[in-house]
């Protein structure tokens, strides 16, 4: 006789797993999923092979000029040996790129601990210290027996990276201000910060580029200047930080009403709830639009390129401008494309992770 | 009758158009334990959530422990450092452990030290039988033991009332229980000052020392519970008693 007890469990219907079932459900569940799988794998097969073709398959590896690299066709990898250090370090002397190099390896370096939890500790701090007066002597020299580069002549890479980073370092804080100033009682206070991201939010971020390069040199007085990088690099923090704002709203207002009273309750003071409880699951919540704007962030310092500041993308311009090297810009665009995308991606990929660690052990 | 611990006088509150509470007034003693009920939308909710400062009165006085509540901050975060409040939906805080959730309070507002807070919670946590529940999150736990931990937060804090907004209305029924035993323990282990806004009468009769019948915003009837059951005196008050004792 059975004994099988009336609860005793059971494994699912097999009808739905393996490879079959998978294809099933995935792929064809459906007539017009069944084209879509179909347009999906035609295109794949268009572009895949082609780009191999181009990349890898039809150029001549050993070319070293222009003219074979023309006779081959394909990607001319030679044009990325001869230009890759324009690209990534622009006019700095060519003796000295080593500085640059040495300074976003640091940089890097830094962003890279900085996004890992082990060193989520008061140390941290230090560790910037140490990196940007590191990034500082190396980029400036004129110290420690390395001569003396003025800022006009960085450019690349290490130029983006510190646009970039600098610019999230200081909006990101700064847009926090500004959310909670938004939602603020004080009448005073939240129409500053109305009126503030509003503003910004309105003009696109070349204008403000604009205004910090040409207009506000003439409202300072005679004689007083802000370098020209550093004004670029405040109206970046200033943009950005508008949209950071609003991002963080969202994440406030999406805070059931029932944390504020729990914490009242408890006595916490404004400050003490924000920065225990309400600060840290709106910013969970709003982790992924965050990072998107992050990312823009990233790619929008090329934007600087209009008040001659010789950013990556500036680079690569200026890598095809060269006679002999004329009419390679797909090279020197796809190069620099790969660079921006290495970055955006591993950004991206690291606050998937980022959320799937915070979302441990707490559904609601 | 010795000093009340919470005074209301004259207490007015509009939502907008709507007359929420109707010139109330209300001594409770030290040690004192009051269950409020009524019909949803009589304002006993508001009552107890003006005692805090959730809720803020437009007119007459609220004083509690000797302090009235005006709107100087530094007063009222120090009276909601005396007064617990357990809450319908709970309201811990999801990104934080059990353990974590009691001890933020001593440690940030009442600064104490974090290895002492820790022990104090543990003990709390014996207190409403979930010790072993500690190191999770609230998202783990079932609905009454949230509220028991709940509870706990508030005990942390030492306080000297307690105030109850429906502390069951949110549980599954057979969750109920396992509060309401907790909190007939604490009444009749402590000393302390209670207010439970609840239609749980049994919880009533057995730790109420008065009961106070709500509508309207007004305080209706109030008697101790024995009588205020057996020989309600108002109308209103016996329709009521008929509607939820079935």
């Amino acid at each position: 006789m059975d004994h099988t007890l009336p609860g005793a469990d059971r494994l699912p219907p097999r009808v739905d797993t393996g490879v079959i079932g998978w294809l099933r459900s995935r792929l064809f569940s459906s007539p017009l999923n069944a084209i879509l799988t179909i347009l999906a794998l035609w295109l794949l097969l268009m572009a895949v092979p082609a780009l191999i073709d181009y990349l890898f398959v039809k150029p001549d590896f050993a070319a070293t000029t222009a003219a074979q690299c023309r006779e081959t066709g394909g990607y001319c990898w030679a044009f990325v040996r001869e230009k890759h250090r324009l690209i990534l370090f622009g006019i700095y002397p060519y003796d000295e790129q080593w500085r640059p190099l040495l300074a976003s390896v640091i940089l890097v370096g830094a962003i890279v601990c900085s996004c890992i939890r082990w060193f989520w500790k008061p140390f941290l701090g230090l560790l910037w210290v140490v990196a940007l007066v590191a990034v500082g002597v190396l980029m400036w020299g004129g110290v420690l027996g390395l001569t003396y580069v003025e800022n006009a002549k960085w450019g690349g890479l290490p130029l983006t990276l510190i646009l970039s980073t600098f610019g999230i370092a200081f909006a990101f804080p700064f847009g926090l201000l500004l959310a909670l100033g938004r939602r603020s009682h004080m009448p005073g206070v939240k129409a500053v910060c109305v009126v503030y991201i509003e503003l910004i939010r309105g003009v696109p971020l070349v204008s403000l580029l604009f205004m910090s390069s040409v207009m506000l040199p003439l409202f300072l007085p005679e004689g007083f200047s802000i370098d020209k990088l550093l004004r670029a690099q405040i109206a970046i923090i200033l943009f950005a930080a508008a949209y950071v704002a609003e991002t963080v709203r969202g994440g406030l207002q999406a805070i059931p009403k029932g944390q504020y009273e729990g914490a009242d309750s408890l006595g916490l003071g404004y400050w003490q709830q924000m920065r225990k409880i309400i600060l840290p699951q709106a910013l969970k919540i709003v982790i992924p639009p965050l990072v998107g704007i992050f990312i823009s962030l990233f790619k929008d310092t090329s934007l600087v390129v209009i008040i001659g500041i010789f950013d990556l993308t500036q680079a690569a311009k200026a890598a095809v401008s060269d006679a002999v090297w004329r009419g390679f810009s797909t090279e020197s665009y796809l190069f620099i494309s790969a660079i921006y995308f290495i970055f955006c991606y591993s950004i991206s990929r690291y606050s998937l992770s980022l959320e799937r660690k915070l979302d441990q052990g707490q559904h609601r | 009758m010795s000093e009340p611990i919470i005074r209301l006088q004259n207490v007015n509150k509009w939502y907008g158009q709507f007359h929420v509470l109707k010139d109330l007034n209300l001594d409770v003693a030290p040690g004192e334990r009051i269950v409020i009920c009524g019909p949803s939308g009589s304002g006993k909710s508001t009552m107890i959530r003006c005692i805090n400062r959730l809720e803020e009165h437009q007119e007459g006085q609220i004083i509690v422990d000797g302090t009235e509540l005006t709107n100087d901050l530094k007063q009222i975060e120090a009276i909601r450092r005396d007064v617990g409040m357990v809450f319908q939906h709970f309201n811990l805080f999801p990104h934080m452990t059990v353990l974590e959730n009691l001890t933020l309070g001593p440690v940030w507002v009442l600064k104490r030290p974090k290895a002492e807070a820790e022990a104090t919670a543990m003990k709390y946590l014996e207190r409403v039988r979930i010790p072993d529940q500690a190191n999770k999150f609230p998202g783990q736990l079932s609905g009454g033991q949230q509220q028991r931990v709940a509870i706990a937060r508030s005990l942390c804090m030492n306080p000297k009332i307690m105030l109850f907004d429906e502390p069951t209305s949110a549980l599954d029924p057979e969750m109920v229980k396992e509060v309401l035993d907790v909190m007939v323990e604490l009444a009749e282990e402590t000393g302390m000052t209670m207010l439970c806004v609840t239609h749980e009468m049994g919880f009533a009769r057995k730790v109420a020392d008065r009961v106070i019948f709500m509508d309207h915003g007004e305080i209706i009837e109030q008697n101790a519970p024995d009588a205020f059951f057996d020989t309600p005196q108002n109308e209103r008050t016996k329709l009521f008693l008929s509607q939820i004792l079935h």
